[in-house]
């Protein structure tokens, strides 16, 4: 079931286009923000809501990158790996980070606490190398900078 | 130097709001727009003026806009701007989406206008949370001053502009996946013809245009077309915003002259390399464009002249490929995003952008074969111009047909020496 609130969002982007069905991709969004990720239970509910078959939506869901199909951790670190970070080594940041945590690009930390993904680039090339946590942007970094960026979010 | 596009740009400043920019003067090509102008009037002066599209095709604007039925019956005719950034490399449109989204708006409701659209979206990249937020309070400022909405300035024309937040997937940038994404489906390129001048976004007639593009109407109307030509240094008119990201030593983004020498803008606003680096080639417009060497230093940095030397101007913002980063590396990167970011439709693109990238993997590890060269030069031809269904591979294999050329003797020395050459160097 969608929340009262998810419904008031989701109709307020129906606004935008002449048919509900081009809100797809608003109503994923504002769904992932309130729940963190799109459950098959989710896609069920958007699709009724705007009058798509349910494997329309979730051929939506699974297309874009910034759509989670599976739970994620509480935060989400982005690590560029385009070529201007790869440039200017965000293989040592990822190689610190992941040693950090524990964990791999795609996986979560044990606690919920950090989910660690890949990024193609974050337009912010001539800062790197970059990372974003959650909406937050990181630039210029140096692995000195990693613990104190990660301590600041629980 | 006359800098239009970034005069009120202060970096790490918030942009000026509706009533500062007004005073700078900043809406008055609105205004001498839809006061004085007709959508023809316009037209004609954007095609004048020579206009070229700055997301890196550099398709003439006002023939773009030239191909939109005058009368095209009930429903709506549509403006986009695309501001889906998201070519690596690249980081130009977000300087003026968070720099000075009014002078965007501007440019848009005078662009909507001269297509007589009463609706226009910005398609903005999800990444770029911070020009999204102020981009969502310049809209609303615009409406309150009667800029938007109905019977803008009393002229009796209505207009109204949405924001659309991405969700991802760089194959959006191009324009009719765009289209498709913001009819909610999977962006993924639509056959042409139709032209989205023709059938567009909801089956209506749908121009789409980049942000750089877009901001300078505004100056183009108020200043005319003349004065755009005379703004360069070479046939092409205006000033391009040019980013340099590597290792030099003051990576940035500069509003320089359209024709600006390469050499120049590396030396004198990038700063030259940094210490203990040297340079061995840039890619000039993001990631889908071929290489540039030494020996195009000299090189106008325009649409025609860099054409010239084999490659493509893009997007303007370049990468610098020194002697410290492996070139096989370095392609293996691009083509690798690529592959990730293929949309999956047509074969050669899906199956062979992985398939590269596996034999790029090889170079490294110093598993490459002799004979991997040549499956290498076939798919430059084989996801070349004419045998996929958009542009995606074909730019993807750009920077390895170069990259073989200019760098042949590196993926040799792999071959050869079955390892990585860098890899003992780091």
């Amino acid at each position: 079931m969608l929340t009262d609130k998810e419904l008031e969002e989701i109709n307020e982007e129906k606004k935008l286009y002449p048919y509900p069905g081009a809100a797809c991709i608003d109503a994923l969004k504002i769904v992932q923000h309130h729940r963190g990720w799109i459950s098959d239970e989710a896609v069920e509910d958007i699709a009724a809501e705007l009058k798509l078959a349910t494997d329309e939506v979730d051929g939506v869901a699974t297309f874009y990158t910034r759509i989670y199909r599976k739970p994620v951790g509480r935060n989400i670190i982005l690590v560029c790996e385009g070529i201007s970070c790869m440039i200017m080594g965000y293989e040592s940041l990822y190689g610190y980070i992941s040693k950090k945590l524990k964990i791999g690009f795609g996986e979560t930390t044990g606690d919920g606490r950090f989910t660690l993904l890949p990024v193609s680039c974050l337009g912010d090339c001539d800062h790197a190398p970059v990372l974003m946590v959650n909406d937050d942007h990181y630039r210029n970094l140096t692995i000195e900078q990693i613990d104190s960026i990660l301590d600041s979010y629980i | 130097m006359e800098k239009p596009l970034t005069e009120h740009i202060i970096p790490d400043k918030l942009p000026p709001g509706l009533k500062e920019y007004r005073k700078a003067g900043g809406f008055s090509g609105v205004e001498k727009a839809l006061k004085g102008m007709t959508p023809d009037d316009i037209i004609n002066l954007v095609k004048t003026s020579g206009l070229t599209g700055r997301g890196g095709a550099g398709f003439p604007t006002g023939l773009k806009w030239s191909f939109v039925p005058k009368n095209a019956g009930d429903g709506y005719t549509y403006l986009i701007a695309n501001a889906d950034e998201m070519e690596p490399g690249t980081y130009k449109d977000r300087y003026l989406l968070e720099g000075n989204p009014h002078q965007l708006i501007a440019g848009m409701i005078i662009a909507s206008y001269a297509i007589r659209a009463p609706k226009a979206y910005i398609f903005i990249r999800w990444a770029y949370k911070k020009a999204e937020t102020l981009i969502r309070k310049a809209i609303a400022e615009a409406y309150e001053a009667g800029y938007l909405g109905n019977n803008i300035l009393g002229t009796g024309y209505n207009l109204d502009l949405y924001l659309h937040s991405s969700a991802g997937r760089y194959i959006c940038g191009e324009e009719t996946a765009l289209i498709n994404s913001l009819e909610g489906r999977r962006g993924i390129p639509r056959t042409k013809p139709p032209f989205p001048a023709v059938s567009g976004l909801f089956g209506r007639p749908t121009v789409v245009n980049n942000v750089e593009t877009l901001c300078w109407i505004p100056h183009i109307v108020n200043k005319g077309a003349e004065w755009f030509m005379k703004l360069s240094l070479t046939g092409e008119g205006g000033t391009k915003l040019y980013g340099v990201s590597g290792r030099v030593r003051r990576p940035g983004l500069w509003e320089l002259p359209m024709g600006t020498p390469l050499r120049e803008i590396i030396l004198d606003h990038a700063g030259g390399m940094q210490e203990g680096y040297s340079f061995r080639g840039i890619i000039p417009g993001g990631a889908s464009t071929d290489f540039m060497t030494e020996d195009h230093l000299d090189t106008p940095m325009d649409f025609a002249s860099v054409r010239k030397t084999g490659s493509r101007l893009g997007t303007g913002t370049m990468i610098i490929l020194d002697d410290k980063t492996c070139p096989v590396a370095f392609i293996r990167n691009l083509i690798r995003f690529f592959a990730d970011e293929s949309c999956g439709w047509c074969t050669p693109c899906r199956e062979g952008l992985p398939w590269v990238e596996k034999i790029l993997a090889s170079f490294e590890s110093g598993e490459a074969k002799h004979s991997d060269m040549a499956i290498l030069e076939f798919h430059t031809w084989y996801m070349g111009p004419g045998n996929t269904f958009c542009a995606h591979a074909p730019g993807a294999v750009e920077p390895l047909q170069s990259g073989l050329k200019y760098f042949r003797e590196d993926f040799m020395k792999h071959i050869n020496e079955k390892h990585c050459p860098w890899k003992q160097k780091a």
